[in-house]
């Protein structure tokens, strides 16, 4: 079988396991006893294996094995959770992520066999348990989990019964019968954490063709094959080997949790109906008792669940019970597992999101036409057009709002793998830190979140490698000895926020300013000058690091420079807020989006520019007298602020179209926390606009930050605020 | 203009009038022809970049040829037209010229190499001279006239 085309699921799959147990094996640091996440463990690991074996990963598969046979046992309570079997499990987990890192880029999975990794997780077996028979054989482990379930699902485990079968397969059995063949029934049940079922089904089949004839299936093969079965589908099949050996085969698939098997008997089939049915009256009386269980907890639900009552009793008779069952045990399991119900997805490529986006873009630009035609022709359009117009607004407000959020995705892929960095860090620099992080639900744009991943990763570093104390000096400063990381995401507006927080020492500023002299960032003249934010931000300077030692953590001097570029080049940005002693916070700030923006057309001259509404603050009317001078440049004091003025028109070489007594229309714009006020000629309006790049051939401009097509086809220039500032 | 000759060693120019001059633009590089739309200028840049045009929902840069050349400025009148060149590696842009005149075909004998002469600042930026009936034509090096992207 030809399995190229899982490749993708597969990789994706597998992150996700890998993912799950790193976080499972952290807390199970935390818990060495705790059997739920145990138990989590061991089905990531058991699932893993499954995929590496279909796929045809030996390597991967081997690993994995053994892996599986260590948890398999830590579940049987044959060895108790250590801190160096955790390290050498994670190193697992390194070496999993790298074959798959290989898979991704070369569909093959490498030639490393980490053969230490192997030997060691076999020294853990063996050191704790002489029985490695038991191990050996980590099939009948889940085999063994599928048995406790089987109590559960054993009412639907005989599906096959309910197969009515046509006339002409009547006859091939009929004729199978005399030819001497036995005709069997099986019903075949996947686990419910079966990644590729119509793979798993396919394999079955295959299993199972080895012996003899498959004459009927339920789902239909097709079916089967578009994976449109639920857990489990039956066979009618003919053969000359006994019952055990077609059942062995079919069991003998990974990822099957039970095979249930039956000699078929052609002639009782009627009869078997009957009871069938009979059996399957006494279930919907069941399911109808579930079902009202189910509306108390899940109301919405009920519907459905009624529904399908509904059709028991009329067509198809034990498979919607178990359907049904299999949702109410779903609800049951949930608070014990902890699991999230998945939603139904589509995975879609980035770049249809792109087509889409700019397509939503070009509607935008078309409605702002539309809207600026109509004011034009004032007299003869008529209340109904405008009618329709705002109509047409409203609706390309939320179609721009809908694909923005399809683009969404929570930060919480990026900040997964935290924790588990921060535990490694925390024993190479032998300093006890925690990391506690809150908001991974908060959504920012697809593009944006890859993006944002290192700039995180270099600030969490630096936190624990810079800002938090060795245990001895926590000590001594009355501080718990753990240190502690914070890791906030929030919605702020059209904003996102995130923080890195730390209780370690803060920003040294004499430290820092030293080093800068040091260096020759700065001079001792300039040092004396600075103030204390002016000396922080030095440490965004390439080149900059305040280490005294270079440790391979932190501390080459690529960092925080790279941090800062990185967030800017997403029009984000960062700030830093410290207390000698305290500790620091790093604010990043990020737009939600990037490609439509709502800004602030503006007048200067004669010509019209956009201003994003992001980094205004307030638009004031102030007299040429109140604008004073100080140290020959123009300032404002407004509400108790002096703000320095930017006279746009000189800024960008145009004449001002008004009279200079006439009073100043000034635009407070601000970034971080530093103000300015832009003079300008007059304020047009708000306005939704379609950030377009400008081309590579104008981007000296640094004050330009894009441009717009505005209405009426005319190209306006967007201000960049932060680079006036 | 001959057009039927067979492709190979014939090379379509298309002729076009700067001031009293005439010049060739290869076909192969020009995407379309406009007429000339409201240019918006864009602050701070080279003097020969005009600023930027909206070609069909995308912002185009457009520069002024003659500037770049060392002519007298564009006077725009009724044939100004906004030539939008098409380079492999630098993407698009729009100069501006007085006039389109026709398509030419050039043989391959009918161009003639040019030495660069570095006392005329012009000649910097042709490539060669066609001969045809219409007289003679300064075969543009777009290379030399399109801006290195900054």
């Amino acid at each position: 079988m030809d399995v190229s085309q899982y490749l993708e699921i597969f990789l994706d799959e597998t992150n996700e396991h890998l993912q799950n147990l790193n976080t499972q094996i952290l807390s199970l640091e935390q818990e060495p006893d705790n059997m739920d996440t145990i138990n989590e463990i061991f089905r990531a690991a058991h699932s893993l294996k499954g995929m590496a074996g279909t796929m045809g990963y030996k390597r991967m598969q081997t690993l994995t094995h053994d892996m599986e046979n260590v948890f398999s046992e830590v579940r049987n309570g044959n060895i108790t959770v250590k801190d160096n079997m955790i390290d050498i499990l994670f190193q697992c987990l390194d070496a999993l992520e790298e074959y798959n890192t290989n898979i991704r880029e070369s569909a093959d999975e490498g030639t490393n066999d980490n053969e230490h990794l192997i030997k060691q997780l076999n020294i853990i077996l063996k050191g704790e348990e002489e029985d490695a028979q038991e191990a050996a054989a980590p099939e009948q482990a889940p085999a063994a989990a599928g048995q406790s379930e089987e109590a559960g699902t054993d009412s639907s485990a005989k599906k096959w019964l309910d197969i009515r079968l046509g006339e002409s397969e009547k006859t091939v059995l009929a004729e199978a019968k005399r030819q001497g063949k036995q005709v069997y029934g099986m019903t075949v049940s996947v686990l419910e954490a079966c990644i590729l079922k119509a793979a798993r089904a396919f394999l079955v089949f295959k299993a199972v063709e080895e012996f003899g004839e498959i004459v009927y299936s339920s789902p239909s093969a097709q079916d089967i094959e578009d994976e449109k079965f639920d857990l489990d589908f039956s066979l009618i099949v003919i053969a000359d080997a006994p019952l055990d050996k077609v059942v062995q085969a079919a069991k003998s698939v990974s990822e099957i949790e039970n095979v249930v098997g039956d000699i078929y008997d052609v002639n009782k089939e009627a009869a078997a109906n009957h009871t069938v049915e009979e059996s399957t009256k006494e279930e919907t009386v069941q399911v109808k008792e579930e079902s009202v269980k189910a509306e108390s907890v899940e109301t919405p639900k009920k519907e459905a669940v009624e529904d399908k009552t509904v059709k028991t009793e009329t067509h198809a008779p034990a498979a919607a019970p178990a359907a049904v069952q299999q949702t109410t045990n779903r609800n049951d399991k949930k608070p014990a597992a902890n699991k999230p119900i998945v939603n139904r997805t589509v995975r879609v490529d980035i770049e249809k999101l792109d087509t889409l986006m700019n397509l939503v873009s070009e509607l935008i630009i078309a409605k702002n036409s539309l809207v600026s035609a109509s004011a034009t022709v004032e007299g003869s359009a008529s209340s109904e057009v405008n009618d329709q117009i705002e109509y047409l607004e409203s609706v390309t407000t939320s179609l721009h709002e809908s694909v923005m959020k399809v683009r969404m995705v929570p930060i919480e892929s990026v900040v997964t793998k935290f924790p588990r960095m921060i535990r490694d860090l925390s024993k190479k620099l032998d300093k006890k830190m925690e990391l506690y992080m809150s908001g991974e639900e908060t959504e920012l744009d697809r593009t944006v979140v890859d993006e944002i991943g290192d700039p995180l990763m270099h600030l969490l570093r630096n936190s624990a490698d810079h800002g938090l104390e060795s245990a001895e000096l926590r000590k001594e400063r009355g501080k718990p000895e753990v240190g502690s990381i914070f890791l906030d995401a929030y919605q702020d507006g059209n904003n996102v926020v995130i923080e890195v927080r730390d209780d370690g020492n803060g920003i040294d500023t004499e430290a820092v300013k030293n080093k800068a002299i040091d260096r020759g960032v700065i001079t001792p003249e300039q040092a004396e000058l600075m103030n204390e934010k002016e000396i922080i931000d030095l440490l965004f300077n390439a080149g900059f690091s305040t280490a005294k030692t270079v440790s391979d953590v932190s501390g080459r001097g690529v960092g925080l420079d790279v941090v800062k570029s990185k967030i800017e080049a997403l029009s984000g940005e960062v700030e830093v807020k410290t207390k000698l002693g305290e500790g620091s916070t790093w604010i990043i700030r990020l737009p939600l989006t990037l490609a439509i923006i709502q800004a602030l057309m503006v007048v200067i001259g004669n010509e019209k520019y956009a201003i994003s509404l992001g980094s205004i603050q307030t638009l004031e009317d102030i007299p040429p007298e109140e604008v004073k001078l100080v140290q020959n440049k123009e300032v404002i004091h407004l509400r108790d602020n002096v703000i320095p003025l930017i006279r746009m028109t000189e800024v960008l070489d145009i004449e001002s179209s008004k009279d200079p007594g006439d009073n100043l229309i000034v635009v407070i714009v601000k970034k971080g926390d530093k103000q300015v006020g832009l003079v300008v000629d007059e304020l047009i309006g708000q306005q939704e606009i379609v950030i377009k790049s400008m081309g590579k051939y104008i981007n000296k401009c640094k004050i330009i930050s894009g441009a717009t097509i505005l209405g009426d086809g005319e190209v306006a220039l967007i201000l960049d605020a932060n680079a006036l500032i | 203009m001959d057009e039927i000759k067979v492709a190979g060693e014939t090379t379509q120019f298309i002729v076009i009038r700067l001031g009293d001059e005439q010049y060739g633009i290869d076909i192969k590089y020009i995407d379309n022809i406009l007429r000339m739309p409201s240019i918006t200028r864009v602050p701070k840049v080279a003097p020969y970049l005009k600023g930027v045009i909206n070609l069909r929902g995308e912002v185009l840069p457009v520069m002024s040829i003659r500037i770049k050349m060392g002519l007298p400025e564009d006077v725009v009148t009724k044939s100004s037209r906004i030539i939008v060149i098409k380079m492999e590696q630098q993407g698009m842009i729009g100069i501006i010229v007085d006039e389109v005149k026709e398509v030419v075909t050039l043989e391959t004998e009918q161009i003639e190499k040019v030495a660069y002469d570095s006392k005329d600042e012009k000649d910097n930026f042709i490539s060669g001279i066609g001969k045809c009936e219409g007289g003679l034509i300064s075969l543009l090096d777009l290379n030399q006239v399109v801006p290195e992207n900054s």
